[in-house]
This record gives C-alpha cells, structure tokens and sequence, in this order.
C-alpha cells in the first residue's frame, strides 16, 4: 500500500455497515460492520467466497436494498437515510447495474432492452451508441434468445452504462460465462471505465480478475479482510481462468 | 415503432405472447359490456320513449268499464278530489268481414267525441284523418293493422255492430298509447292480421249501440300526486249500478302491463347480468396478472434496480389490464351496438310505438365502458401493487418454491393412497383454494346461466300444452252480444263444420277475502265438459262440485285464501248480489286469473234460469273456412276467438325466439367457460412446467403428463356442475318469481333433461379448453424448461 499521489475523489463511503437478514426462524448477519471507501474512476474488484456478503453490499451501494445499521455515503448522500423515492431517483440517475444472469427482458430486442434506461435516463446515450461501445452493432435487433451468453451480458453492460452513469455496479459479470466470453466481457468493462472514467465495482470470487482493478477488497465474512491497490494492472485479454 | 417505450413494447408483446388468454378474458369483458349497453340503453329508450308518447298522448291514469251509465254522470266524475280529465267513450267488439281475408277478424271498437281530439288517449295520426262526426261509414284503423293486411286509405271492411252489418271506408290510419301492446280477445301474442282497433264517430256507435247520452268506457287523468287508489274507490261506489266492473290503474291496463314488464326485464338483465361478466373478467384479470407478477420477478426488480419508481412499475401492470379491458370493451360496444339494433327490431315487431327516443345514448357507452374498465383494474390492482412493494433486491433473487405444507387435508389426501399424479392434482387444488373455489364459481355460473335459459322453453311448453291442449281443447269460443238462451247452441251445432258445440257462462265478479279483491269472470260450465276444463296440480281434468269454487294458484295466492276458505262473490252484472262461496279446491292455470263453478250451482246463487254467455266449439279441420264464412254473417256474435290461431301463433313466436335466445345463452355460457378454463389451464401449465417436465424426463408418458395437466381443470368443472345446477335453479326460481303478475306466471319446469343439457356444454367447453392448452404440453421443450430459471 502507498499513500503517495493526492487521492482522487471519494465516491463511495461505509462505515461500521451491517446488515441483518431476518428469515423468522434464524437472523443471518450478512455484513458485520464494513468500513469501506471506493475513489472516482478507479475499477474496484471485491473478491470473496461464496455467501461472504459480496452481493449484500452491492446491493447497498446501488440503492436496492438498505443497511440494517451503518452510514453508506455517496459523495454526500447518505443512502441508509433515503425515502423509496429518492432511492429509486438514485438508481434512475447515477447507477448502472450488472447482473450474472444478465436479466435482460425476453420480450424486448437489445436495442429495447437498452431503451428501457434511456427512456426514463436525465442525459443518457442513444442506445445505439452504448451498444456500439460494447461492440453489438450488428446485433441490434436480435432478442435475448437469440444472443449467446456473453453478447447477452454485453447487452446488459451496454443498457447499464446508456445512462451514462456515474458509478457501473456488476455482480459476478462473469459468472455464468466460459473463460474465453468472460474474458471478452471484461475487456468491455474495462474500455468503459478507461474511456469514460466511470467508477466501476465488480463482484468476483473468481481471484484472477483482481488482476485487472485498481484496487482489490478482499472479503470474508461479511467483513473486509483486505485491501491492496495494484502498482500495475493487467490488462483483461492477458487475463485467463 | 418509434415513439413508444421500450416498456410499452413489452406490454404489447407480452399481450401478444398471451393473445389467447387475453381474448378468453377480454371476450367475457366483451359479453358484460355488450349486455350492460344493450339493456341500459333499451332500457332508456324504452322508458323515455313510453313517457314522452304518454305525455303527448295523454293516456289516461285510470280506467273502468260499464255497462251502461248516462252522461249527466259525467260533472259528478269530474268533480272527484284528484280527477284533472275525464273522457267517456263508447266501445265495443264487432265480427269484421276483410277483403280478400278468408278468416273472421274482429275489431275493437272506440268512439271518437263529437267535437274536437279527445282529451285523454289522443289517438296520433299516421295517414290520413280521423272520420268526421257526422260521418256513418268512416272508420281510422290502428297502424299495424292496416300495414299487415296491406289497406291504403280509402279500402273498405265490413264489421258487424250489434248485428248490423256495416261498411266502413277507412280514412286514416293512427297509433295510441293505450295499444303499444296489442292482444287479440283470448290471445296471447299480437295478432294484427286478424284483429283490429277502430275509431269511430260517437254519433255513430251511440246510434248503433244504443248509447245516446250514455257511455260504456271511461278513462280519467290523475292531478300530480293525487291518491290513485281513494279516485278508484270513489269512481266504483259512483258507477256501481249501471254495471261497473271495476275500475283500476295503469298496471291492469294490458298494453301498460305488457311495456312495463319489458321494461321490468331490461332492468333486471342490466343489474343482474353484467356484474357477473365483470366479476368473472377480474378474477380472470387477477389470476393471469398475478401469474405474470410471479413470472416476472426478476423483471420487475431489473425495472427497479434500473430507477423505475414503484407508480410506473403498479401502472405498467395494470395497463395490461388495461389493455384487455380496452379489447374487451371495443368488442362489447360493437357487440352491444348490433343486439341493440336487434332488440329494437324485435320491439317494432311487438310494439307499436310511433318514435323512438334514444336520449344520451353515449351514457349507455360510458357506463358500460368504465364499468368494464374498472373491473379488470381491479382485478389486476391487488397483483400490480404487491410487483410494485416487491423489494428490488428481494425481487432480483429467485423465488422460494411453492409452500406446501402437511396440513390436515394432505394427511387425508395421503391416507387415500392415491396414484402421484392424483396427489398432485389435490395439492394443487387445496394449495390454492380460493383460486380453485372462484374457478369452480365461474364454471358454475357458465352452467346456471344455460339452466335458468333453458327451463324457459319446457315451462313455455308447459304454459302451452297447459292452456291450449289440455285446458281449452276448443277450436273456437263464440262470444255473443248479449247473453242467450240454452237453444242458441243447437244453432251454432248446426253452422258448417261444427263437430260438437258446449255452452258456458261467463260472469264479471270481484272476489273478495278480507280485504284483499280481485276482478275477474267465473266460468261456469256444465258438468262433463270435454271441451274447456279445469286443471288440477297434476294436469287431470276437475270440475267444481255442486256447491264449492275453483279458482286458480294465482288467485288463491293472492286473495290468500287456500282450499276451503270462504270467499265472497260480488255479481258487477245483472243483479249486484254477493254472495259466499267455498273454495273447493286450487286449478292449475298460468295465463290470467280463474275461477270456475258448475252452470247449475252458479245459477242457484243468482236465482236466475239458464244462460249461455260463451259458446265452445271443436271444429271439422276440413271445413275451417265454410265455418269462417258463416260466423261473419252472423248478426248477434260479438267476438270469435280462434284458438286454432292463438296456439299458432305462439307456438311460432316461441319456436322462432328459442333457436335464438339457445343459441346466444350458449354462445354467453362457452365463453365463461373457455374464459375461466382456459385461463386456469394456461396457469397450471405455467406453473407446473418444470413439476411435468421433471416427470416427463423421470419416464411418464404424455398422456399421464397430461392428466395432470387436465385433471384440475377438469375436476373442478365437474364439481362445477351441481353448484351451477344450485345457482341455475336459484336463478330460474327467482326469474319466475320475478315474471308472476295477475296477467301470467311462469311455471317452474326443471327438466333434468335441461341440467344435462347445461352441463354437456360445458364440460365440453370446459375439456376443449383444457385440450387447448394440452397441445402446447406436447410442444414443450424439456431441456429448456429444466434450464430456465424461475
Ligand atoms: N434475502 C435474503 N434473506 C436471507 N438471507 C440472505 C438473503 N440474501 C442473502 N442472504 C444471506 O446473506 C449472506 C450473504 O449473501 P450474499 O450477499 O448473497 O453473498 P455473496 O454475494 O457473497 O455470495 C448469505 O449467507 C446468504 O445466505
Ligand atoms: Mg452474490
């Protein structure tokens, strides 16, 4: 770790964040006091077992769900203390999400399945443009079940930075690709955040990709175990699993 | 389609995608639609018409019959607390001979005042003029009459007046409001090829009646508000000694009675009819709107996570609602719009208005259009706001399976020892027992609506069979002018044709117990009459002993006064006696009320010889036209009824609205049907395909696959069927109640036959459609169902 060059600004903040999943029978304490802080522009991976609270803190961060106790700072917002209303303008304004199982709507094509953000987006990209950014040009009018894997989760990159947002949220991106697709995906996410500077969060267990982030939060627990900043990153296509 | 949300699109494709379940619902929207439009705006219509024609028109509010009472009566009458008009006519019955017409009509005859348009009953010109005062050989027709025969202004017909045979040129046709609704004497359907009404000069029917200075018919206008009943008690004590037979108000007028039971009717059907298309349609609506939900989890927390806010997410789902609604009720409109041009045509025929008003039809549209909307957000409202509470995280991960749980039921269903599909068929139904109860409701409904039409035709069979086969065997009753003697019949047994003649009297009285009264004719008969007879509850011939009154299950009811009571009998004829009689026993009759004694123990109460007021008489069917021809050269017949024409004529009028009414209750009941079976199939489909397509892999064969499939659907459409046949039978009990007037009652004929028929329907509806939705089992793909997830 270094304290070296002046720190870029803070996008993200959490301190002493828990949360409690209350099933009834059993309490399930997912996260258990996270201090965690996320700088602008930086790819962060957030590497972990299975069940260890990834998803949980994801979910906090992007407004879906709300800390059982904690502050979740964005810039100088306090989410834990949001209305649904503002929660949903949040999401609306300043976060893309993507998902393992892409959760594209069967029904829409991808250039539809990407309207569905600009429709409602501030000042979002035409959908054409964000899908030529994932390289899916040519692939506009096909629907989901026409896609493979990997086009598909490309398709849900796309509709998640169409809205041109300020933070990418992707949980396990790659989980439910090959190597090779995977890789391909990657390499997307990583051309967004170089080009367009948009802080970006990735959710892995797979310990490989931390290879390519700037900064690498390891998780355990519901806690953070560590955190290293890597001097130098890899870039996706050297990367292999 | 540019311009639309990419979320609108959805919408559109998932309709697309669930077109057929979509049309089921939006067709059962489409048939409350249809028929909330329909009789709402008939109802309208016909309401407003029947006022504005009687405001014009000036019918009268209260009316009575005479014998014969003076004029100089007259300022007394006016004179009554209450009374704002009174018009006095002179009317009678009169045998025509029609050009080119072989049969024998008759004609209803009505004077006209001397001077002026009467002040009450203002007959409304068509063609031509009214005769003029003076005038002895003019005559105005009603309308219908004239048009069925083909008579232009200026043909003549000759009538019979009091046995003088006149011609009579016709010089105007007219409508009234006194005979929107007209019936034939002894007829039960309009007859306007064969009987007529006639206005004619007072001077003329005074002349030829026997009336100068008299009158026979009075009609009298109400002041706003004023008490009909005391008018009616004051005007009886005033008329009681020249012969009245008792006055009454609009609803005994026959042709007010008639309209007004239509109207009743269109009432009925728009409140009770619609609400169960439309409570059909919203659990439809809910059970496939909160399948989609379910379906679409993942969906609505992707719509969430990507900043839709919970209002867009409840209104994307209640438009689908919406949209079906919408569907539905384009289709009800131009449904409604065209039964609506039918009915009207079918009122035309029946009744004789001279306009119709359709005011504010677009009220009709805008009920019956919100209502269907409403109903099918409503259904979608509980599920569209449980998507929109669903917490998006919550929503991201997959649902937890379906909780069943060992309750007492299962143990049962588990101690049976039934086969794994039958199991599973059981769970379903006890897992999601509301659904599966409202199932089987609507199913019911779909069977009550064919038991409650179809017992129409076997209780309009046995009202026939009834009056026309088995009570009045007669081909023809004879009416004369005036009452005769006994040997008038060896005359009648002697006019061509005549295979067997059978005296009778015909006597108006009012028969009182307590305070409750009604009017009406004892028949008396004598004793081993073949021809018109008496019923009893089983349908066998009986006849009043010596000493008791018959009267009919109507009556009794309504004088309360079951066998053996003591009644009183008021004579309105002759001698105004009364005197007492038992009621011996209760006679099955459905059309009018009736009261019927021996010939001989009438004429003891009376102290009078013998008489005969109607003549019955069984025709030679070879020579119907020889005795047609005699009866109109018959000077001292005041009306003929033939009956051969009356059963005729309503054996085609019910034969020719059965093929319809069977065919549009059939086509309602199979919508309900596929509507609710469908859908429910669709859903066990949707929500069992992985459960079936487990099996189908573990080695059962399509058609056990399918039995499980179909089996719910089809067990519930059979415990379906005795509560429809409850519901149906409740319905019909309630429509017989709903017709019973002093004018008919419709008997309670439920034939078994009727349930079989009702449930052969739809069952066969209920297995087409779970057949339907089998053909889409067999094209299921096993790989791809196993791998997508829920
Ligand atoms: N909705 C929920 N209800 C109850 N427990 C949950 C829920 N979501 C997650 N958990 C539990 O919280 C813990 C953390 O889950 P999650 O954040 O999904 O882990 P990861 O994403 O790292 O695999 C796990 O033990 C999981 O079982
Ligand atoms: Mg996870």
């Amino acid at each position: 770790m270094t304290e070296a060059a002046p720190q870029p600004a803070e996008v993200f903040r959490t301190r002493r964040l828990t949360k409690v999943y209350d099933t009834g029978k059993v309490k399930v304490m997912a996260l258990r006091g996270v201090d965690l802080d996320l700088y602008e522009s930086e790819m962060s991976v957030l590497l972990g077992p299975s069940g260890s609270g990834k998803s949980t803190l994801l979910n906090i961060l992007g407004g879906l769900d709300r800390p059982t106790s904690g502050e979740v700072w964005f810039r100088d917002i306090n989410l834990a203390t949001l209305s649904d209303r503002e929660l949903t303008r949040y999401r609306r304004d300043k976060v893309g999400f993507v998902f393992q199982f892409y959760n594209l709507v069967a029904s829409l094509s991808a250039r539809e399945n990407v309207a569905l953000v600009t429709d409602i987006a501030a000042n979002p990209m035409p959908p054409e443009e964000a899908l030529r950014l994932v390289g899916l040009e040519h692939r506009m009018d096909h629907f989901p079940a026409e896609l493979s894997g990997g086009e598909q989760q490309r398709v849900a990159i796309a509709r998640a930075i169409a809205k041109r947002p300020e933070v990418l949220l992707c949980d396990e991106p790659t989980g439910a690709l090959d190597s090779k697709t995977g890789v391909q995906v990657l390499s997307v996410l990583d051309r967004i955040n170089a080009e367009l500077g948009t802080t970006t969060v990735v959710i892995t267990h797979n310990a490989a990709i931390r290879l390519m982030a700037h900064r690498v939060i390891r998780f355990h627990d519901g806690q953070i175990a560590a955190v290293e900043v890597n001097e130098a990153r890899l870039p996706p296509e050297e990367i292999s699993w | 389609m540019r311009g639309l949300r990419a979320l609108d699109r959805k919408l559109l494709r998932d309709i697309r995608r669930l077109w057929a379940q979509s049309l089921a619902i939006a067709l059962v929207l489409a048939a409350g639609v249809a028929i909330l439009l329909m009789s709402f705006g008939m109802h309208r219509a016909l309401f407003e018409t029947r006022e504005a024609y009687y405001e014009r028109n000036r019918f009268a509010d209260v009316f009575a019959a005479v014998t014969r009472a003076p004029r100089t009566l007259l300022p007394e009458i006016r004179a009554l607390p209450g009374v704002r008009a009174v018009e006095a006519r002179i009317t009678g019955m009169a045998v025509l001979d029609l050009p080119d017409h072989p049969e024998v009509a008759v004609g209803r005859l009505i004077s006209l005042p001397p001077a002026g348009e009467p002040l009450l009953n203002v007959p409304l010109l068509r063609e031509g003029r009214l005769p003029r005062p003076e005038a002895r050989d003019e005559v105005a027709v009603n309308e219908p009459f004239a048009r069925a025969n083909g008579y232009a202004i200026g043909t003549v017909i000759h009538a019979t007046l009091n046995g003088q045979k006149r011609a009579l040129r016709i010089t105007g046709t007219v409508l009234s409001p006194e005979f929107i609704y007209t019936l034939p004497p002894g007829g039960l359907m309009p007859d306007n090829l064969n009987f007529a009404v006639m206005w004619l000069p007072e001077r003329m029917l005074a002349a030829a009646y026997d009336m100068e200075g008299a009158f026979n018919d009075l009609a009298l206008a109400l002041a706003r508000g004023a008490p009909e009943a005391d008018v009616i008690d004051r005007l009886d004590r005033l008329l009681e000694h020249y012969g009245a037979q008792g006055a009454h108000g609009r609803d005994l007028q026959q042709s007010h009675a008639f309209v007004d039971s239509e109207i009743e009717q269109l009432r009925n059907m728009a409140v009770v009819l619609p609400p169960v298309f439309f409570g059909i349609a919203a659990f439809l609506v809910s059970m496939v709107v909160g399948r989609i939900i379910e379906l679409e989890r993942s969906e609505i927390g992707l719509m969430k996570a990507l900043g839709y806010s919970n209002r867009e997410v409840a209104f994307h789902y209640l438009s689908l609602a919406a949209l079906i609604a919408v569907a539905g009720i384009a289709v009800g409109y131009g449904v409604g719009a065209w039964m609506s041009r039918e009915l009207a045509e079918l009122y035309a025929q029946y009744f004789d208005f001279p306009y119709v008003i359709f005011a504010n039809p677009s009220d009709a549209y805008a009920v019956s259009g919100v209502l269907g909307l409403a109903s099918a957000l409503l259904g979608a409202l509980r599920s569209a706001m449980k998507a929109a509470r669903l917490p998006p995280a919550v929503a991201m991960a997959p649902p937890a399976p379906p909780f069943y749980r060992r309750g007492a039921i299962d143990r049962v269903i588990a101690a049976l020892r039934l086969s794994q599909p039958t199991t599973m068929i059981l769970r379903g139904i006890f897992r999601w027992p509301l659904r599966a109860a409202l199932t089987a409701l609507g199913i019911a409904f779909a069977v009550a609506v064919l038991v409650s039409s179809g017992f129409m035709f076997d209780s309009m069979d046995e009202m026939m069979d009834n009056a026309f086969f088995r009570a009045n065997r007669q081909d023809a009753t004879l009416v004369p002018t005036r009452e005769l003697p006994p040997v008038a019949l060896d005359e009648v047994a002697r006019l061509p044709g005549v295979m067997m003649v059978e005296g009778g009297r015909s006597v108006p009285v009012r028969l009182r117990h307590g305070h409750l009264s009604r009017r009406l004719a004892i028949e008396a008969r004598p004793p081993g009459a073949t021809l018109a007879r008496a019923l009893d509850a089983d349908g066998n011939a009986v006849e009043a002993p010596s000493d008791g009154i018959l009267i009919s299950k109507r009556l009794s009811e309504v004088l309360e006064a079951p066998p053996g009571t003591v009644i009183e009998v008021e004579f309105l004829s002759g001698r105004r006696e009364t005197a007492e009689v038992t009621v011996a026993g209760v006679v099955t009759q459905y059309i009018g009320l009736g009261a019927y004694m021996q010939e001989e123990a009438l004429r003891r109460l009376r102290r009078e010889g013998p008489r005969l007021s109607v003549i019955h008489v069984e025709l030679d069917p070879a020579r119907h036209d020889d005795f047609q021809a005699a009866l109109k050269e018959l000077p001292r017949l005041s009306a003929p009824v033939m009956l051969n024409r009356a059963r005729q004529s309503f054996q085609e009028t019910i034969d020719q609205n059965v093929t319809v009414m069977a065919t549009i209750y059939v086509i309602v009941a199979v919508l309900i049907t596929v509507g609710v079976a469908y859908n429910f199939a669709r859903i066990q489909l949707s929500e069992r395909a992985r459960d079936l397509a487990s099996l189908r892999i573990l080695g059962f064969t399509e058609g056990e696959v399918s039995y499980i499939l179909m089996g719910e659907t089809l067990l519930l459409a059979i415990i379906a069927q005795p509560l429809g046949w409850a519901i149906g039978t409740g319905l019909a009990w309630l429509i017989v109640e709903g017709f019973a007037s002093d004018l008919y009652t419709i008997p309670l004929v439920l034939e078994r036959d009727t349930f079989a028929k009702a449930s052969l329907v739809v069952l066969a509806a209920a297995a087409a459609s779970a057949l339907a939705v089998r053909r889409r089992l067999a094209r299921l793909d096993l790989i791809e169902v196993m791998k997508t997830r829920e």
